[in-house]
């Protein structure tokens, strides 16, 4: 089995890497790369643990193939922070203590950074609905919505 | 000194269908080591694990707490929890 | 009980403030490493294979295909096990790897270590197992019955009486008072049956693992578990190892709420790399982990009250039937102990039956056993004080318990804190809110006994005078960061002069699980004690210094100061100067702490959930969602409300939408997240807090525990607002819309 030579832009950095023509993009991130602050929760589609963007566009990881990559750009959690400086959304997580177990808190920030790229004044039910596909089983979301909304307000200003 | 202990309603059978037994304890392990003697049918229960009630407070497994006979005393089924 | 020394009376500096978790940074850029983020060099990755049938005896399985494979390394049955131990093998290892029988869909029978996922996977479809299949059964009432297919025999206790079938295999009957009598003192009785769905615990973190493990009999265990201590004794007991030999470190743990007290996979990973020679990583694939970890259990239950027309409870009764999955055990009793424990009652009975069927082996599930008794009690409560044309609220006041009550388990209540939970709510405005048409309010009292046990922790004083604790317990949600408050708070220095660690198996001495609500209780205190312990030793640093006696010598705001005129003229030492010569004084200064707590003390939830049913879909949506609970102390205020927040989203989950769904080839339909739904963030409003602190003598800032109890009261508020809503009394969960359509249009076409 041959595998697929596939160059990517990953959080700003030219990548490069070999992957089996049926290997998962998370399965590329994680084990191959060692980028493990996308989790895996369900490998589905379902749980949203895995989300980045790629070329802009929010998806779940564990349904997009390695090779589909090839001569993209990706975010992943490891590129949201600027060196010492938290983005707000990472700030206001932990102002609100917007996690407990902290497992989907990757998905959830990326797919909340990339609603509030697209729309920088949600309402509560818009960021519910944003963020339907990012389950969290600890905090029954309270404080999470409430951390993306602040997160909002302060960009805003 | 005598302590009077509650037993739970399934188990009032090994100590000979009565709610209330009397046995000598000044701790939570000689209040079932004589529990265990004096009503050898409770053995099987005690020795898979149970806690105590002492004046409402549960107490898992603690030996040597103390128990006087003024004190409310309810054996109870091993506490489990999530 | 010992005395305490306790302290909640006082002004806390540190305690109730809601500082920075100490873990949180890590968490959110994505650093933090869970089970599965683990890889270190010539690592093998694993799968299991599993049975596809709900019960089959397991003939042969023939592994020499797989084997073959380039990059298979290892490859393991129940087999390879025998060699590790001449006992008959635990419940935990058949669990693990089934032996002669496969017990459910799902069970593992074989596993592979290979080079890749990728060839790990293509492996498993080269081991032949033959299997004769057996008759199964996965439904609790039809599992008792005396012609049922036997699950799993030589389980049946001395206490189950005569009648049933061998898969009945404990039983237990709480209670007090003349049932007869209170019945006859009634007004009005309601009886009913219950059902509940097993409901899985649904952590996002499948259950993950890396074990390396040499010919010598030593090893090294990577995982995400509620308790490492706990995983160590199991492994070390199946594998035949001694407990020194085998250290496991935990790693950041994705939820738990109860189903990662045990072990599932972490034998199977311990016994690859032994036989590979190499380390080996294990991961559950989502479907694994419904199909193979334990949910909690299902039930079936009877309840009958008695209320006289003034509201007063004359009799409780209740019979509740817990299947637990292929093993036996020990939901029933809590449950049987819980149900009725909200109320003052003369007279009350409950039995219960723990019941065996081809199903995953039941895992504890926040307050194990209590939420569906309950939800089956509150239920026909509400039902006779709508019946009666009585308000719901005032009722459970009129019959709360208190202080001097015979609890229905047993035991005479002290201050509980349930009838303050009760009169907040019913002071709060959500209780007199208008409804709208097809709305609904729900109510629920919830109840768990919480948890101490043993906790052992180590508390160093550094030389630059900050505090490094060390303790024992996974931190599933944010007591790391109440441990280091608790320790600041005692010190009398500020929060960011603490950092607190979970350590490893050999760096502490036994740490139960992280279960029952007994972190901040039982850690807590241990750390206290600690940081007392440290306190008396820079105390006594300082007299030496001084020249004066110990006694002479007492401990304020973060310094030793004299302890009273007598003791002399000395300025007050820092916590910084002490430490600084703490190695000219005599040597490093620490604190610690071990123990068995106990004295956790109990704690009541009551929850208001208001509903919308839309009669056209069936479906339910939550509008209004208020928790109140006594947490005793709130020590971090915002993992409080965390844990009543979170507590309550998976009750309603579990009301509305979650269930195991098993076909009738005794397969599970429904093992992922698409088909077995939890809350998702569009479901629900914003759930609203209300912590009361009513101190409990059992800890020295009054700290009771609070994880569990805020699942309990959902099922049955939620049961009742959609109750009241649709004018329809349910009696099944959950509340999924097929189920409330199909009622909805029953209830039309009856007229």
């Amino acid at each position: 089995m041959s595998q697929v030579h596939i160059k990517t832009k990953i959080n700003g950095d030219n990548i490069e890497f070999l992957c089996d023509p049926e290997e998962t993009l998370l399965d590329i991130l994680r084990d191959k790369l060692h980028l493990t602050g996308t989790k895996e929760g369900c490998g589905t589609g379902d749980c949203g643990a895995c989300s980045i963007t790629l070329d802009g566009k929010l998806v779940c990881s564990c349904l997009v193939l390695g090779a589909e990559a090839d001569n993209s750009e990706i975010s992943t959690i490891e590129g949201m922070s600027n060196g010492e400086k938290l983005h707000p959304l990472q700030q206001k997580f932990l102002d609100h203590a917007a996690l407990q177990c902290g497992v989907c808190t990757p998905g959830i920030l990326v797919a909340a950074k990339s609603l509030l790229e697209k729309n920088p004044d949600p309402t509560e039910s818009e960021v519910r609905y944003w963020l339907a596909g990012n389950l969290c089983r600890c905090t029954g979301y309270d404080k999470i919505i409430k951390a993306v909304l602040d997160a909002a307000k302060e960009m805003r200003s | 000194m005598m302590v009077k202990v509650r037993i739970w309603g399934s188990l009032q059978k090994a100590t000979d269908n009565k709610e209330f037994v009397e046995v000598e304890a000044e701790n939570f392990k000689q209040l079932l080591d004589n529990l265990s003697l004096k009503y050898p049918k409770l053995k099987p229960q005690i020795s898979r694990g149970v806690s105590v009630a002492i004046d409402g407070l549960i107490y898992k497994n603690s030996w040597f707490t103390p128990i006087k006979p003024e004190n409310e005393v309810v054996l109870m089924p091993y506490m489990v929890g999530g | 009980m010992s005395p305490l020394d306790n302290t909640y009376e006082k002004q806390f500096k540190v305690i109730g403030t809601r500082p920075p978790r100490p873990d949180g940074i890590e968490k959110v850029t994505g650093k933090a490493q869970y089970g599965a983020d683990l890889y270190v060099p010539d690592m093998l990755y694993a799968k299991i294979l599993r049975s596809p049938h709900p019960h089959a005896k397991i003939i042969s399985i023939d592994t020499s295909e797989a084997e073959k494979l380039d990059g298979v390394k290892a490859v393991v049955t129940s087999k390879d096990f025998s060699k590790f131990s001449d006992n008959k093998p635990s419940d935990t290892l058949v669990n693990c790897i089934a032996h002669e029988k496969a017990l459910y869909d799902g069970h593992c029978v074989a596993a592979v270590a290979a080079l890749s996922n990728t060839i790990a996977k293509s492996a498993l479809k080269l081991i032949n197992v033959e299997y004769e299949i057996l008759p199964h059964v996965t439904d609790v009432d039809e599992a008792m019955k005396t012609d049922s297919p036997i699950v799993n025999k030589g389980y049946v206790l001395e206490n189950v009486p005569k009648g049933f079938s061998e898969n009945v295999t404990s039983y237990y009957e709480f209670g007090h008072g003349d049932l007869d009598n209170g019945f006859n003192n009634a007004d009005l009785i309601v009886e009913r049956t219950f059902k509940t769905e097993a409901a899985h615990q649904g952590y996002i973190e499948p259950h993950a693992c890396l074990a390396s493990m040499t010919p010598d009999g030593k090893a090294d265990l990577w995982c995400c578990t509620q308790g490492h201590y706990n995983v160590r004794a199991l492994c070390a007991d199946i594998m035949g190892m001694e407990s020194s030999q085998l250290r496991v470190t935990p790693s950041e743990i994705g939820g738990g709420f109860g189903g990662k007290t045990t072990i599932f996979i972490e034998p199977i990973a311990l016994a690859l790399s032994l036989k590979s020679g190499k380390p080996v990583k294990l991961v559950m694939t989502r479907d694994e982990v419904f199909k193979a970890t334990g949910p909690t259990v299902s039930s079936s239950m009877d309840v009958k009250i008695g209320m006289t027309k003034d509201g007063v409870i004359t009799a409780g009764e209740a019979n509740l039937r817990y299947q637990g999955g292929a093993f036996p055990n020990g939901t029933v009793e809590m449950g049987a102990q819980s149900a009725f424990a909200a109320y003052d009652l003369k007279a009350v009975r409950t039995k219960g039956w723990n019941v065996l069927t081809n199903r995953p082996k039941q895992a504890a599930y926040r307050a194990p056993g209590a939420p569906q008794a309950i939800y089956a009690v509150e239920s026909v409560v509400d039902e006779l004080c709508q019946k009666l044309n009585l308000d719901p609220l005032e009722i459970r006041i009129k019959n709360a318990a208190k202080k001097g009550t015979k609890s229905s388990y047993g035991p005479t209540f002290d201050d509980i804190g349930l009838i303050a939970t009760l009169e907040a709510a019913k002071k709060h405005p959500h209780y007199l809110a208008p409804l709208e048409e097809n709305q609904g309010r729900g109510l629920s009292c919830g109840f768990w006994f919480n948890f101490g046990g043993d906790t052992c922790v180590t508390l160093n004083v550094n030389f630059d005078g900050t505090i490094g604790v060390t303790e024992g317990n996974p931190d599933i949600g944010g007591s790391r960061a109440s441990i280091s408050q608790m320790a600041a708070e005692e010190l009398g220095i500020s929060y960011d002069k603490v950092r607190t660690i979970i350590a490893d198996t050999n760096s502490l001495g036994h740490n139960e699980v992280t279960d029952g609500s007994r972190v901040t209780f039982a850690v807590g205190l241990a750390t206290i004690k600690a940081a007392r312990a440290a306190i008396k030793e820079m105390c006594k640093r300082v007299s030496l210094i001084w020249g004066i006696d110990e006694d002479a010598v007492r401990w304020e705001n973060g310094s030793a100061i004299p302890a009273g005129p007598n003791a002399g003229q000395f300025d007050p030492m820092s916590i910084e100067e002490i430490a600084a010569m703490s190695s000219q004084t005599g040597g490093p200064i620490a604190g610690h702490h071990e123990v068995n707590a106990e004295g956790a003390g109990v704690s009541f939830g009551v929850h208001l959930a208001d509903v919308e049913v839309d009669k056209e879909t069936g479906s339910t949506k939550v509008l209004r969602y208020t928790v109140f609970q006594d947490a005793g102390k709130a020590i971090h205020p915002s993992y409080v409300e965390g844990q009543m927040q979170g507590g309550a989203v998976q009750g309603i989950g579990w009301a509305l939408n979650e269930e195991y769904i098993y076909g009738e080839d005794g397969r599970l339909q429904n093992a992922g997240f698409l088909d077995y739904r939890i809350p998702v963030a569009s479901d629900l409003p914003m759930i609203e807090p209300v912590i009361l602190e009513i101190p409990n003598p059992g800890h020295p800032y009054g700290v009771r525990g609070v994880g569990e109890t805020s699942i309990v009261p959902p099922l049955a508020a939620i049961n009742n607002a959609v109750s009241r809503a649709t004018n329809i009394r349910f009696s099944e969960l959950p509340l999924s819309p097929p189920k409330v359509l199909s009622s909805l249009k029953k209830e039309i076409n009856d007229g």
